[in-house]
């Protein structure tokens, strides 16, 4: 058998407290003075292909690819330092207004020269959460999928995966490698970087792509026409004034009117 | 046709809710568009696939009927659609956004160089698709620039099924061509991982905890205004994931749906996956730091504040009342 080689696609999204505003064409946020970090649930498909990459215990690969702006490139270190041995940046100045399909094509260009042995994604993103790019990129490297996986091994014939399917259910699917898994978060606990890990991140290879050389741009399927602010769906009563006096309130509310106490 | 093609998920039991909400949804599209409305779904002539419509019946119904589609898998579905797709040409094609939808649909939408228009919680003129951003913080309008079926899948619980049921239509019968070696996958039987000891669906009130709580040591804070309550606790998904409570506590898409009396969310932001487990609820109270956080939306009492301070004054404020 060949060495293992397994690519790891990463986003890079807002940190999950980062105070949003929509930008002034109202077609996506205003990143400027953004916080940013690597997708969770693409963290934990990097954790499993390290995993997987120990586990074999032959001489294997893990690559981290990203798609994005420069700052990208500060998630393709950590990926480096947590443990992947080399990373593709394909630079990318307008990722927020390509459809999930070009994206998933941008993606695919870079993965299909590394003819992988595996290809991990997270199950969605936390900006645009379609939860579509591996089951697409999937589709555009004409391999097969499982989406929603927990848990992975490599088997004599291919894989063993655990899916999680709705409401605390979940089942056992076999499939042929290469193969494209959408990882579910919580499989496993994520690792993190050591300082040796940061050091030798330094100097691992980054390898940078202009996403222009990867194809041609061609329509969009889909138009992301405008951001706006959700409606609100309740009219929420806001207790304010000290802890005390906030819970006070709302405990008086529960008891006289919503009767719920 | 090139109509809008309603798809039903295969369920043991016939038409699910999910479907009867793909429906309505289809209908608030055909108000739209003037557009008629087919059903198609993946079933044998002996299941009760389209037994039953809430509201108007659809003007066709096509059930896709293949020996190596009586389990679901990804490669057969795509397949099948696919091939069915082709054939009646609908300008749409509307899924439920179930687990098994978000597993092949983005497959099948890829083979028309079409990309699904995922998650969808309103369908506005134009036809425009309202979805959800940044895990509920913003909503996105999205637009099909037309040339080829516009793929999109609805999200549980935002429509509502209306109307009388009973309605009949003529159900045609599609045989899709597949071969077994197109089928790469082979899934096992789904199974539960433990047995559920915990019944969050019947509790009356439930206080569900989120990472705003930031570590397992804080976790008494809560169980401490549980107590006091007398209610259940539960969790969102972070925080079982992280192994602070066990899996079955878990409130969700991926865990438990919940239906209590008082809901208090403690630390839960809103992701969506969080909200469709708790839509049930007839009072939620939201106790979260961030002003802006979704989980106010759906809220019927909030306090925009620390949970450190907030939970013990709560807890003790219970007490006190009772």
């Amino acid at each position: 058998m060949t060495d293992m080689k397994i690519i790891v696609a990463i986003k890079q999204v807002p940190e999950r407290d980062a105070p949003l505003r929509i930008d002034s064409a109202a077609q996506w946020i205003g990143e400027s003075g953004l916080r940013y970090a690597m997708n969770e649930p693409d963290a934990y498909a990097l954790e499993e292909a390290l995993r997987l990459k120990e586990s074999a215990g032959t001489e294997g690969e893990v690559v981290a690819v990203s798609a994005g702006p420069e700052r990208v490139g500060t998630t393709l270190r950590e990926a480096l330092a947590k443990g992947a041995d080399r990373a593709i940046h394909i630079v990318c100045g307008d990722l927020a207004s390509r459809d999930a399909l070009a994206v998933a094509r941008l993606l695919a260009a870079a993965i299909q020269p590394e003819n992988p042995s595996l290809v991990l994604t997270g199950l969605q993103s936390e900006d645009l959460g379609q939860g579509q790019t591996g089951v697409i990129l999937a589709e555009l490297l004409g391999l097969p999928h499982a989406s929603l996986i927990v848990q992975a091994e490599m088997t004599a014939t291919g894989l063993k995966v655990k899916r999680e399917l709705e409401e605390g259910w979940f089942q056992f699917i076999e499939l042929p490698a290469p193969a494209v898994l959408t990882i579910q978060s919580g499989g496993n606990k994520l690792r993190y970087a050591t300082l040796m890990g940061i050091k030798r991140a330094k100097t691992k290879p980054v390898r940078t792509l202009a996403a222009a050389d990867l194809g041609l741009a061609s329509a969009p399927a889909v138009i992301l026409d405008q951001v706006t602010l959700p409606q609100k769906q309740k009219s929420t009563q806001m207790l304010s004034g000290s802890a005390e006096e906030a819970a006070a309130a709302l405990v008086e509310k529960l008891k006289f009117e919503a009767k719920v106490l | 046709m090139s109509g809008i093609l309603v798809v039903q998920e295969a369920r043991k039991d016939g038409n699910t809710r999910a479907f009867q909400e793909t429906l309505a949804a289809g209908r608030v599209l055909a108000g739209y568009t003037g557009l008629e409305i087919e059903a198609a779904g993946v079933g044998d002539s002996n299941s009760n696939l389209f037994a039953e419509f809430i509201g108007p019946p659809p003007a066709a119904a096509h059930a896709i009927e293949h020996p190596l589609l009586s389990r679901y898998t990804s490669d057969g579905y795509v397949l099948a659609f696919e091939q069915l797709i082709r054939k009646l040409q609908p300008a749409y094609a509307v899924f439920p956004h179930s687990y098994q939808a978000r597993d092949f649909v983005p497959r099948l939408a890829t083979r028309f160089s079409q990309a699904l228009i995922s998650d969808v919680t309103a369908i506005e003129s134009g036809p425009a698709f309202v979805r959800q951003l940044f895990q509920g913080k913003m909503n996105a309008v999205y637009r099909h620039p037309g040339g080829g079926p516009c793929f999109v899948s609805i999200q549980s619980g935002a429509f509502r099924p209306d109307g009388t049921s009973g309605g009949v239509t003529t159900i045609d019968h599609f045989t899709p061509e597949i071969d077994a070696a197109q089928i790469r996958t082979r899934p096992g039987d789904p199974f539960r991982a433990s047995a559920q000891t915990v019944d969050l669906g019947s509790a009356q009130r439930i206080v569900g905890v989120g990472r705003g709580i930031k570590d397992a040591a804080n976790l008494p804070l809560v169980q401490d205004l549980a107590s006091a309550l007398g209610a259940e606790l539960a969790a969102s998904r972070p925080i079982c994931d992280n192994g602070w409570l066990p899996m079955e506590r878990q409130v969700g898409s991926s865990g438990q749906t919940v239906a209590p009396k008082l809901y208090v969310a403690a630390g839960i932001s809103g992701a969506i996956q969080h909200l469709v487990g708790i839509k049930g609820s007839q009072c939620i109270v939201a106790i979260n730091k961030d002003r802006d956080a979704p989980i106010f939306e759906v809220a019927d009492y909030g306090i925009a504040g620390d949970l450190f301070e907030v939970l013990p004054a709560l807890t003790a404020a219970v007490k006190k009342a009772k």
